[in-house]
């Protein structure tokens, strides 16, 4: 009786919304590559970390207090005083990090297999979309805690508008609504950080999302699982997304989490790279910290700022940078998706991106000495080469043969074998009695196992880049 | 691709320990994120004991002193006033205050340790507006039967200068009163009636 | 390829000893558990350092209730005369003497564990050495030119700088004490500890609580992961 009015008050919601039809078309109809490797964890991690910062952002608004004179204050009073604001404001501050780890992986998977390839420009464009909107309110939201590294960067990032000819002086002016980074400035960030980006950010997912189940999701092997359809027109090499990606994504939430929990419990500072040890000290406008760094996830970008010698043109290179991942679809000339089956060529390009990426984001974070900016610039070219001699060399590298279904790649767990296999090489049994007389057998290291195993990972990787 | 040989059984089974364990860790989460909203310790510190010097006050005088961010009354009444609020039991709904709250030392006729000095929170029991003080007898505005006491001027309730609610009027019961006590004759801490408690300045 | 890593390592190498500072920092031995330190600490502090620099964000409550001490003993014992349980620990000077006296006005400290370091704290508590060309009589061989006074000198003794020649400039080489503080060496190193200790525990008083949790929740975590394995396993066997 009771089930039976459950049942009648659930049909009588789906008479009146397409609910089951929303779930069949992104859950239960929805036919993703069933070769989704560890690089797929990361879109669904975002969508998990995009929900915690509004859960903890909300909870942190109703005590948080967007004033000059209040704000430091209220952001201790709710580490302090607050019942476990401690660990709500922890959960924000690493998530906005966290944000951006899962969203450079996601973005690397991407350029990896090609996902921004034909039919797949405008998920890429909303995902840049994204990016921007993301970078504009982690900016924004580091003003708030109105620390001296708050301030200080604001104050930076902000003069660069001036930069621009003509306009710069009064755009700045205008977005700071103000002579200096302000009261002004702080209240308007709060808005913008707490309602109009986070509108921007629902909706531009939601789009992300509609645009990519539209095409259907590419797969490490970049071939198009719709060609091949069964009787029921159901990809052969596609799997339901619920239960097998549900299932398989708890997996990699519960991994994502801890170690989400262990940055949060800890190290919430991450060696002043999460939280900067400058920012500890409240804003004072007649002293600048000695050296000031953006937070880490904005010092590749910073870094290419600084490596050019003149401000307009910093400006220009620094937006320039992220103008031609908008562009990424269009530069590369390509017929194939996956990097498993691309030239040596480009290969070898996106591991000089990576490193030049990397270490640009470390130099961003030291003090600019001659050294370091002769670095930089190397890097910053590199940077840019990457993108735009792309049109080129995609069209000159010599692609393998594409399979016509998607492979299959041993899984982590199919690994393990081989992985004792080469723990068992790279070491040397020595059975060690203990004072009881007792026999315990352990492993010692074994320098020619590990030289041999680092000779044929070397040559592995070698070919890899064929 | 579904195979027949699917253990139904164990798949339930394990989809089930699944929710449970993401249950009780969304109940753990939970408690950070509900008790967050409770008063926090500053809250706390706000609703700290008050101490009040009477020893200035005149007859007939009355303080609002703030304690946990109520308004609390002090009043000096006069010897006219006490024998006043004799004649008004019959004219009250609760006169004797069995209905109402206060500490066991101020459930008396007078609703105070000392005769004279009434303490009360000042916030009517009905939907507590904050009542004003009207000490004159028979004013114009409230005519004949008044015989001074607290008015409130949200929805019109009478109380005497004991803070006794009269009959006929939207509040159910008598004016709150706060626990305190005597420090010494001129002084006394509002909102701490045990005498080992902590004093705080207020 | 390889020139590229050798031209990595380069610039990794340089950039990591300018990041070091110049001054070698003594370590501090930190131990939160360790509520007598604390309260020693605290004690110190209120002594020594709060006429100057307060530490708002902590109450004398918090004191209590996270050191384990009874409400009254922290007032009689920590608390300045006439400071009530629910108050912060502000000093007693005014901001416009503050800048009369000293030329700025002494910093809270509630968060200079975590903007400077335990060790930087420990180290500076213990550099103060005899200056006569300094306004206070006093310099500090990690904090040049401070305006501070030494506080602790008393209890220290007093320290006067040795140089050496190190390519023709004068270089501080180390700091003489005259032994005539009214504690120990070891005392003192006690003391700056549990100064030090008190202050890593006020720029985030959770963080014992923080740390505690942290493995149960890890532990948690671990067990959803598990069933969350199982389950996966269980529904891919469909896959072929």
């Amino acid at each position: 009786m009771k089930s039976n009015r459950a049942a009648n008050f659930g049909n009588w919601i789906l008479e009146r919304m397409p609910l089951s039809n929303l779930w069949n078309d992104h859950m239960a109809h929805y036919y993703a590559p069933k070769n989704f490797n560890f690089w797929y964890f990361f879109g669904s991690l975002a969508l998990l970390v995009l929900v915690n910062q509004f859960l903890t952002g909300i909870l942190l608004t109703m005590n948080y207090k967007p004033d000059a004179k209040l704000a430091f204050d209220s952001v201790e009073y709710i580490m302090r005083e607050v019942h476990w604001g401690w660990l709500v404001r922890y959960m924000h501050s690493t998530g906005a990090s966290a944000f951006f780890v899962v969203v450079y992986l996601h973005m690397f998977r991407g350029m990896m297999y090609g996902s921004f390839k034909h039919p797949r420009e405008l998920i890429w464009i909303f995902g840049m979309l994204l990016f921007v909107a993301l970078m504009a309110e982690a900016f924004m939201g580091y003003l708030l805690p109105w620390g001296q590294m708050s301030y200080w960067g604001a104050q930076v990032i902000i003069s660069l508008f001036s930069a621009i000819p003509v306009i710069g002086e009064d755009l700045s002016l205008w977005v700071r609504g103000d002579y200096v980074v302000s009261d002004a400035t702080l209240n308007r960030f709060f808005a913008f950080h707490v309602i109009a980006i986070p509108l921007a950010l629902v909706m531009l997912v939601l789009l992300h999302i509609m645009a990519l189940h539209e095409v259907g999701s590419n797969n490490p092997d970049g071939v198009n699982i719709k060609k091949l359809k069964d009787e029921n027109h159901i990809p052969l090499d596609g799997i339901p997304f619920h239960p097998y990606y549900t299932v398989k994504d708890i997996v990699g939430v519960a991994v994502f989490l801890f170690f989400f929990a262990t940055v949060i419990f800890y190290m919430p500072e991450m060696g002043g790279y999460f939280l900067e040890h400058a920012n500890f000290i409240p804003a004072d406008p007649l002293k600048t910290p000695e050296h000031i760094a953006p937070l880490w996830y904005f010092t590749p970008f910073y870094a290419i700022l600084r490596a050019v010698p003149d401000k307009f043109a910093g400006v220009i290179g620094m937006g320039g940078a992220i103008v031609v991942l908008f562009l990424l679809p269009w530069l590369d000339r390509s017929p194939i998706r996956s990097i498993r089956y691309r030239g040596g060529l480009y290969k070898k390009a996106l591991l000089l991106f990576v490193i030049s990426f990397l270490a640009l984001g470390y130099l961003g974070t030291q003090p600019a000495t001659p050294l370091a900016t002769t670095f930089a610039r190397l890097f910053t070219v590199i940077y840019f080469g990457f993108f735009l001699l792309m049109p080129l060399y995609t069209r000159w590298e010599k692609s393998k043969p594409l399979p016509t279904r998607v492979t299959h790649t041993p899984t982590l767990e199919e690994r393990i074998p081989v992985f004792i296999a080469t723990f068992k090489e790279m070491t040397v049994s020595q059975p060690i009695t203990t004072k009881n007389g007792t026999t315990l057998l352990s492993r010692r290291p074994d320098l020619t196992g590990i030289i041999n195993v680092t000779i044929r990972l070397a040559k592995k990787l070698k070919d890899s880049l064929d | 691709m579904i195979n027949e040989g699917v253990d139904r059984h164990k798949r339930r089974f394990l989809t089930s320990a699944l929710t449970v364990v993401g249950a009780v860790g969304s109940g753990y989460l939970a408690v950070p994120f509900l008790s967050q909203m409770a008063p926090s310790t500053k809250a706390m510190a706000a609703s700290a004991p008050v101490t009040v010097d009477i020893s200035k006050m005149e007859a007939g005088q009355m303080l609002r002193v703030e304690w946990r961010g109520k308004p609390v009354w002090v009043l000096n009444r006069t010897q006219a006033v006490l024998d006043t609020l004799k004649t008004l039991d019959s004219q009250l709904s609760d006169p004797f205050s069995n209905e109402s709250e206060q500490p066991t030392s101020s459930k008396n006729p007078t609703r105070s340790i000392r005769p004279d000095i009434f303490v009360a929170v000042g916030l009517c029991t009905h939907l507590g507006c904050s009542p004003t003080f009207r000490p004159e007898i028979a004013p114009h505005d409230l005519g004949e039967k008044w015989q001074g006491g607290f008015f409130c001027p949200c929805h019109g309730s009478w109380f005497d200068l004991a803070g006794r609610v009269y009959q006929g009027v939207p509040a159910p019961t008598n004016l709150e009163i706060p626990p305190y006590r005597y420090v010494t004759d001129n002084q006394i801490i509002i909102g701490d009636d045990e005498a080992e408690a902590m004093e705080v300045k207020a | 390829m390889k020139n590229l890593i050798f031209s990595l390592l380069l610039v990794l190498l340089p950039l990591n000893s300018y990041a070091a500072g110049d001054v070698d920092l003594q370590s501090a031995d930190i131990d939160l558990t360790d509520t007598a330190s604390l309260e020693r600490g605290a004690e110190h502090y209120v002594s020594y350092c709060l006429g100057c620099h307060a530490v708002k964000y902590i109450r004398y409550l918090r004191l209590s209730r996270d050191l384990d001490i009874p409400e009254k003993e922290v007032l009689k014992e920590v608390a300045p005369v006439g400071a009530g349980i629910y108050d912060k620990m502000q000093s007693a000077m005014n901001a416009h003497d503050a800048r009369k006296w000293f030329g700025t006005e002494p910093p809270d400290l509630s968060l200079i564990a975590r903007s400077r370091g335990a060790d930087w704290i420990n180290t500076y508590l213990k550099s103060f050495y005899t200056d006569a060309k300094a306004p206070t009589g006093s310099n500090n061989t990690v904090f040049p030119e401070v305006g501070m006074p030494n506080m602790l000198w008393q209890l220290q003794g007093e320290q006067t700088p040795v140089y050496t020649m190190v390519d023709k400039r004068q270089v501080l080489d180390h700091l003489e004490n005259d032994g005539k503080g009214t504690l120990t060496e070891e005392e003192f190193d006690l003391f700056v500890n549990d100064l030090v200790n008190f202050l890593v525990y006020a720029s985030e008083p959770a963080q014992l609580e923080r740390q505690k949790m942290g493995k149960y929740v890890l532990f948690f975590i671990f067990m959803f992961l598990i069933v969350a394995y199982l389950l996966k396993k269980e529904y891919w066997k469909d896959i072929h």
